[in-house]
């Protein structure tokens, strides 16, 4: 335990000198790069227009009340192309990640120097691009449409679904595989008697847990033009049309409430 | 003569124990299905037309072509940076007091209701859509992106640092208290370290998808590397496209390879 000595007084410090030291010089280091990062941006702003903000603010809060309630006869249809977007994109993600996960998961995997790299390249480029990229990409290969963002919700979904998979496989309880092992199973059976019933409950929640977050990149993807609410709040932005922005801002936060609910549920009713 | 007992096969319980229930989820599942499918506009005209083009779309992303918008990409990968890091420097700072005052056994009723509502609003919308609105208000450019991260880093980092001190160990808690600490000190040795690790694991986790968040906050007009990505595609220079999602992918490899590794030095 550090102590340093005071006049003859022991007295108790949380770190010694010299750890203190490297403490100090790390917030040092850290206010520094962050001091210079600040700069930065600072230089490619201009001021003005922030100082203008809260007028700007007022005069839009102003024009957003009240909401148009009577375009949400128009916003049935995208907000269940949004649902729909998010459920069958989520549906593809996981019949593709699981193959992905079990060729990922150290205890399952066929080959572990030629088949676990190339899924965990899967997982990482799925995880990395953002599914706005993926619609962006999408819709200049196949077209504007649902279809598109389907497919990129989809795609985006593997990795994380795939990952947190392939982790739950990794935590299997090993000794009831080997109970199974050692009553003359195939490998097959191994997998569907001894390691699909102990992933089962994360793979739902999971599942369900993708789907909530889908539902929230699901609504903004119709700003690149792959289907959705957000091709009417693009639209409406574009033509300021403010109260129809504020009317589908509620829509989103009730989906988004609404969409969080059922997975918290599910969730607490699995686990 | 006695009847010979049925054979009694095993079989396995269903996971869903409920039959109704279970039943009824995959009556649901096929009628939404059927639902879903027959209500979605696919022009699949189109959609065969992309699948010949896309042989030619794949081609025309190799070889990437790092060499030609050099300058705007190092521009637009620099700028994300930045964001990224004055996003989440500024966000896990105001985080802190709203995550303090959002967790049940700290704070009192009011103060708690008005943090969770804070943290439930910042929450709902995502990044994207909070740049839009900054954009419209702070004028283009990477301070508007910086802003819609931060609220998003708020939303994201305070909920985890409310729900991390509730489920925290009361008894060093205690101990600390009963040794006559004021509140900060009480704040500073009891609860700080008990939550310390993981919310240094969270917070380089959310610098990890601020990186990724800041790449599309450009195309709504936020700064950063997503309208660099934007021209390159509607310019149809998919080799420069390709270029930047390369960047991309290299930089979140790199950053949750360090992040694993820092998480795994803490703990």
């Amino acid at each position: 335990m550090p102590v340093i000595r005071q006049s003859g007084t022991k007295i108790w410090q949380r770190r010694s000198t010299k750890a203190q030291l490297a403490v100090w010089f790390g917030w040092l280091l850290g206010v520094a790069i962050f001091v210079y990062c600040w700069q930065l941006i600072s230089e490619k702003t201009i001021w003005f227009f922030v100082m203008d903000a809260p007028a700007q603010a007022a005069d839009m809060a102003e024009r957003m009340v009240p909401p148009k309630w009577s375009y949400m006869e128009q916003l049935w249809g995208p907000v269940w192309d949004t649902i729909n977007i998010a459920t069958l994109g989520t549906l593809i993600a996981i019949v593709i990640a699981v193959p992905v996960a079990f060729c990922a998961a150290r205890n399952t995997t066929p080959s572990r120097t030629l088949v676990r790299p190339v899924a965990l390249f899967i997982i990482v480029s799925s995880r990395s691009i953002n599914s706005l990229i993926w619609a962006l990409m999408l819709v200049t290969l196949i077209g504007p449409g649902v279809l598109a963002g389907v497919i990129a919700i989809g795609l985006r979904s593997i990795g994380f679904c795939a990952k947190l998979l392939y982790e739950a496989i990794e935590e299997i309880d090993q000794s009831q595989v080997e109970a199974i092992v050692a009553t003359g199973a195939a490998r097959s059976q191994q997998l569907s008697f001894g390691i699909v019933p102990q992933i089962l409950p994360a793979f739902a929640g999971i599942s369900v847990f993708r789907w909530d977050i889908n539902i929230r990149e699901s609504t903004v993807l119709g700003l690149v033009g792959a289907g959705g609410i957000g091709l009417q709040l693009d639209a409406s932005i574009s033509t300021l049309t403010w109260t129809q922005v504020s009317l589908i801002l509620i829509v989103i936060l009730a989906t988004v409430i609404v969409s969080e609910w059922v997975s918290a549920r599910v969730r607490h009713a699995i686990i | 003569m006695t009847k010979t007992p049925a054979i009694r096969r095993w079989k396995r319980p269903p996971f869903i124990t409920n039959p109704t229930l279970r039943w009824g989820l995959w009556v649901g599942a096929a009628i939404y299905l059927a639902v879903a499918f027959g209500t979605m506009e696919i022009d699949w005209s189109r959609v065969f037309e992309g699948a010949t083009r896309g042989q030619r779309f794949i081609a025309s992303f190799f070889p990437p072509d790092f060499s030609s918008r050099w300058d705007s990409i190092q521009d637009g990968i620099l700028e994300s940076m930045w964001m990224t890091i004055t996003s989440t420097v500024i966000g896990i700072i105001l985080s802190v007091p709203v995550g303090l005052g959002a967790a049940r056994n700290l704070s009192w009723r009011p103060v708690y209701l008005f943090c969770r509502g804070v943290l439930a609003v910042s929450r709902t919308f995502p990044e994207i859509i909070l740049a839009i609105f900054f954009v419209k208000l702070f004028g283009f450019g990477p301070f508007a992106g910086f802003l819609a991260l931060s609220v998003g880093t708020i939303g994201f980092y305070g909920k985890l640092l409310a729900e991390d001190i509730e489920s925290m160990d009361p008894v060093p808690a205690e101990a600390i208290k009963s040794v006559g600490a004021g509140w900060l000190q009480w704040l500073n040795y009891s609860v700080q370290p008990q939550v310390m690790p993981r919310m240094i694991g969270l917070g380089i986790y959310r610098l990890d998808i601020n990186f990724r968040e800041s790449a599309v906050v450009g195309i709504v007009g936020g700064g950063g590397i997503g309208a660099t990505l934007l021209t390159s595609f509607d310019r149809y220079e998919f080799d420069s496209a390709a270029a930047i999602l390369l960047i991309i992918i290299a930089i979140v490899m790199a950053l949750e390879y360090t992040s694993g590794y820092i998480r795994e030095w803490v703990q």
